[in-house]
């Protein structure tokens, strides 16, 4: 088997059993970067010496006998929003082009403890804003299953490098949906762990209280086993969760056992917004859920029609403020024509900042404005609140909720780049999860008619990851829709 | 001119820099005079997917003072975002306390210059983190500075309760004895570490009726001295201006200034008070502090007795004027010191006497404070008693003291070595008073003749005792056995 038919897991065990190398394994995985990336543009840099050290420092501690980490030698992508001590940390941005972070992010720092090989950075939508991909600054990348479509987006680098094996796991991040949907778009496995499961210091921030980092793989398993490297308490995220509060277990133990008396929820209204080719694969992966045993339960979840207005206030009012720090005077892109320091801002982000990101913070502005405040932001915290009470009501009544992760599968190249709203609103299924800030992961679950992946969402409450993972391995033992790779990419 | 009355009607707003170890959202130490951005990382630097985390220890001081301030203390409170561009702001928003401070409702005893204390009411305190330093003096470019961003600030907002430029000056002379008491600031002026703005207006009275002059703010007053002359200044150039003008006060024309301080004037800023939309909103990175039961009782606990009823007490208990009051309770550790040295049984007056003519001096010589001096209290104490008993002089005293704090040894080792020691014994001196009536009869007789003469004859006299003594008789003992003879 080839390097880049392994999951994380087994190339791993062959790298510790010695029946590979770490850097044969990093150059294979280089190797394949260098072929397929400039057709498809996952990557916006990559990092072969810093890669093929680290693998070398894996073989060496190896061939030493010396205790490796749970990511020894595993040649891993992350997404550009998170900050690097080696090269750029761009967030796809004009206006963080050339910038070089001074700190690594805990989720990498973490990453590089577990003796992981970081191959390089993933485009994604500027600043994670965008479903697509399409908003990125730097790059454009398309779609392994189909080079005329979107990967989705935010994290579209990501799920595509892993969909095209140009990667063996990587990370993205999670604000509406950017995990799960560029995962369901390109058939892998997306998770979004619960809320304060991750810590977000080093990730550069789109909307603080949504944004969550999670594993982008090829299996579940993978997706436990990254999950157990990044999550726990930092002291440095007031808002990650301490341990006492909710614990950290090993997300493999136990992956592989049913959960026994399994409840599903679905909202069949809700669902019924997705076109029929998703609904029916959603469908038959629940169908399959129900002759292994488990119960279906309809359940309703009456707010989250207002989940789009909701996240769209939220999202941008906190984007508007993080992204103030964007000026052109401290670091980043500076305009060469300002003539006083009031330029220096304008300029600057008039010259850098992509249009999408410019109507997000436009958007944000406004709804934070004094007179507009009560009747847009704290509103939507309002509409927030009962999202979150539809949840914990659902779930009173079953143990996880299914329901597509997207309303269509990937979407032509420019299909959707100049009509923002119907761009917002296929975040339908995926936004809600992060107003409540629970975990929910996309697991492959078919294809449509024209050969492109669907996936199935599974939501759990907050910080069972360990049975949402063990319940999407349910899913995935039975199915064999993980295995499907794109044409050209086997 | 004559037929015209007014009020002066001043509110106050004050930010006090915290004594932390480090800043208020990150682990970089508090900074004055290093390296210009030499004391940053990350988080004060606004960088990227840096994130705030609070420092308890700024909690916990800005609650002392807010319960110190008598204020209404928040059980919850939370961290907003201030948005507004500069670029001393490397977030371009401030991390401060908007709708929820951790005091509010609160109130001021403050000395007035007519002996008594006055009342003035605290509208609110909070905290927040200050930015850092724009530098203009790189020719063509300006600078920033950082090391300051991110420094704990206490703001406090008083009522326009102040009525006079003295009244303004006692309010900011009164907190920052509270918060050295307190030991929350060092709130050392020449390191910035109180900074004024007050908001002034005349309420005028003329021909029967009430004219309000537009409110002027005066920003960044950094001196006690610049914060009075800000407001007398203000007084009559808001006078001048309505005799001229007739200008009121309407909605939107409140102005803010700055202070000249070379001119001693204030100078208009910005006409019109610009429509800020500070945007403010809760800080998602930041979690809600709640305030329990146990660890307010916590800090309650580091309350104590403030200056000005201390000083109010030291007055009525211990019959001290309220001059010398005040210069002992100026700062905790004198005050403690005069306490300790007190209840080791010395006479309130003589200890303050000793203090404040050559224990603050001796302090103040060595820049340290009175504890500073290694002096025990109980020595103090010993020292007060020998002058009470007249075992050495009132003026030994104050050279036994320094000699004291330069060897750590007793007083009375000292005024033995020193030869300070007075003759008090009734018997010896009259031995000595006797043949010095022997010696002087022209003296003696002048005395006895009465008229002018006398009292002088009666001085040589004494002098002739001291000089036959060097110095150490007793001169009050002296006095009697003179008199006694004489008579």
């Amino acid at each position: 088997m080839a390097v880049h038919d392994l999951t994380a897991i087994e190339l791993r065990d062959r790298i510790a059993a010695g029946q590979i190398s770490s850097v044969d394994a990093t150059w294979a995985i280089l190797e394949r970067i260098n072929r397929l990336n400039p057709a498809l543009g996952a990557y916006l840099s990559i990092f072969p010496d810093k890669a093929l050290e680290a693998a070398r420092e894996v073989d060496r501690k190896i061939a030493a006998g010396q205790p490796v980490g749970a990511l020894a030698g595993v040649p891993i992508a992350i997404k550009d929003v998170l900050c690097t001590t080696f090269g750029t940390t761009t967030c796809a941005s004009r206006i963080l082009q050339d910038f070089h972070s001074p700190y690594d992010a805990t989720a990498v720092r973490k990453l590089l403890e577990a003796d992981a090989v970081i191959v390089g950075k993933t485009n994604m939508d500027e600043f994670a804003m965008g479903s697509s991909t399409e908003n990125s600054g730097l790059g454009r990348t398309v779609n392994p299953w189909d080079s005329s479509r979107v990967p989705g987006g935010s994290s579209g680098g990501s799920a595509a490098a892993m969909a095209a094996r140009m990667c063996v796991a990587a990370l993205g991040s999670d604000t509406g949906g950017s995990i799960r949907q560029p995962a369901s778009f390109c058939g892998v496995v997306g998770l979004k762990p619960t809320y304060g499961r991750v810590s977000r210091y080093g990730l550069v921030a789109y909307g603080s209280s949504l944004d969550q980092i999670g594993p982008v793989t090829s299996t579940v398993a993978d997706a436990a086993l990254l999950l157990n490297v990044i999550a726990g308490h930092d002291p440095a995220d007031s808002t990650s969760v301490d341990e006492r509060t909710a614990p950290v277990s090993d997300y493999l133990e136990g992956l592989n056992e049913p959960v026994e008396g399994l409840k599903i929820g679905i909202a069949s209204a809700f669902n019924a917004g997705a076109e029929p080719a998703v609904q029916k694969a959603v469908g038959e992966a629940v169908d399959g859920y129900r002759q292994a045993g488990a119960q279906v339960v309809e359940v309703d979840l009456p707010h989250l029609d207002y989940a789009i207005a909701a996240y769209y206030v939220i999202a941008t009012a906190e984007a508007s403020s993080n992204l103030a720090r964007y000026d052109g005077v401290h670091y980043g892109y500076r305009s060469a024509s300002a003539n006083d320091y009031i330029e220096v801002y304008t300029k600057s982000r008039e010259e850098a900042l992509g249009k999408e990101v410019k109507r997000r913070i436009m958007l944000g502005t406004y709804a934070l404005s004094s007179g507009y405040y009560d009747a847009y932001y704290l509103k939507a915290l309002k509409v927030r609140n009962l999202i979150r009470g539809d949840f914990v009501r659902a779930f009173e009544r079953c143990d996880c909720l299914m329901m597509p992760v997207a309303p269509t599968t990937a979407f032509k190249l420019g299909e959707k780049a100049d009509d923002p709203l119907t761009m917002y609103l296929a975040d339908i299924y995926t936004v809600a999860v992060n107003l409540a800030g629970i975990p929910g992961i996309s697991v492959p679950c078919g294809f449509d008619d024209g050969g492109l992946p669907i996936g199935l969402q599974i939501l759990t409450p907050a910080f069972r990851e360990a049975r949402l993972l063990r319940i999407a391995r349910m899913h995935e033992a039975r199915t064999q829709w993980h295995t499907k790779r794109p044409a050209g990419y086997e | 001119m004559n037929d015209l009355k007014y009020n002066v009607i001043v509110g106050l707003e004050i930010h006090v820099q915290l004594k932390t170890r480090t800043k208020m959202f990150c682990s970089c130490a508090l900074s004055f005079g290093e390296e210009a951005n030499s004391r940053v990382c990350p988080v004060c630097l606004g960088l990227p997917g840096a994130l705030p985390v609070m420092n308890e220890q700024a909690v916990r001081h800005a609650m002392l003072a807010a319960l110190a301030l008598n204020c209404r203390v928040a059980e919850f409170t939370k961290w907003d975002r201030k948005s507004y561009y500069y670029p001393d702001l490397p977030k371009n928003y401030q991390i401060s306390q908007y709708d929820l401070p951790l005091g509010s409702n609160g109130s001021i005893e403050i000395p007035l210059e007519s002996g008594g204390t006055r009342g003035i009411r605290i509208r609110r305190v909070h905290l927040e983190e200050d930015a850092g330093k724009n530098l203009h003096t790189a020719g063509g470019f300006s600078q920033v500075d950082l090391n300051r961003a991110g420094t704990p600030l206490l703001e406090i907002v008083t009522e326009p309760d102040l009525n006079s430029p003295e009244q303004v000056r006692a309010l900011a002379v009164e907190l920052q004895r509270i918060v050295r008491y307190l030991g929350i600031s060092e709130a050392d002026m020449q390191k910035g570490h109180m900074r004024f703005e007050p908001n002034i207006n005349l309420v005028i009275e003329r021909a029967g009726t009430q004219f309000k002059t537009p409110i002027a703010e005066v920003k960044n007053l950094n001196s006690f001295r610049a914060l009075e002359r800000s407001v007398v200044y203000e007084i009559q150039r808001q006078l001048d201006d309505f005799l001229e003008t007739g200008r009121t006060m309407q909605m939107g024309n409140k102005s803010t200034r700055g202070w000249d301080d070379a001119h001693e004037a204030t100078v208009l800023q910005r006409e019109k008070e610009e429509a800020h939309d500070y945007r403010y909103f809760p800080d998602p990175d930041l979690v809600p502090v709640v305030t329990t039961g146990q660890w307010l009782d916590e800090v309650r606990s580091r309350l104590c007795e403030l200056p000005v009823y201390r000083q109010v007490r030291y007055v009525r208990e211990y019959g001290l004027s309220d001059y010398d009051a005040g210069v002992l309770t100026a700062d905790r550790a004198t005050a403690d010191f005069f306490e300790q040295a007190v209840g080791a049984g010395g006479d309130p007056k003589r200890i303050c006497n000793l203090l404040t003519q050559v224990g603050l001096k001796l302090a103040n010589e060595r820049g340290r404070d009175l504890p500073g001096l290694g002096l025990e209290p109980s020595r103090l104490t010993a020292l007060a008693g020998m002058i009470d008993r007249g075992d050495v002089s009132a003026s030994a005293g104050n050279t036994i003291l320094p000699a004291m704090v330069e060897t750590g040894r007793t007083p009375e080792s000292l005024a033995q070595e020193l030869n300070l020691l007075q003759k008090s014994d009734a018997g010896e001196l009259e031995g000595i008073v006797d043949q010095v009536l022997v010696q002087n009869t022209a003296a003696v007789a002048d005395v006895r003749a009465g008229g002018k003469k006398s009292q002088k004859a009666r001085g040589f006299l004494l002098g002739q005792v001291m000089q036959k003594t060097k110095g150490q008789a007793n001169p009050k003992v002296v006095a009697e056995i003179l008199d006694r003879r004489l008579s």
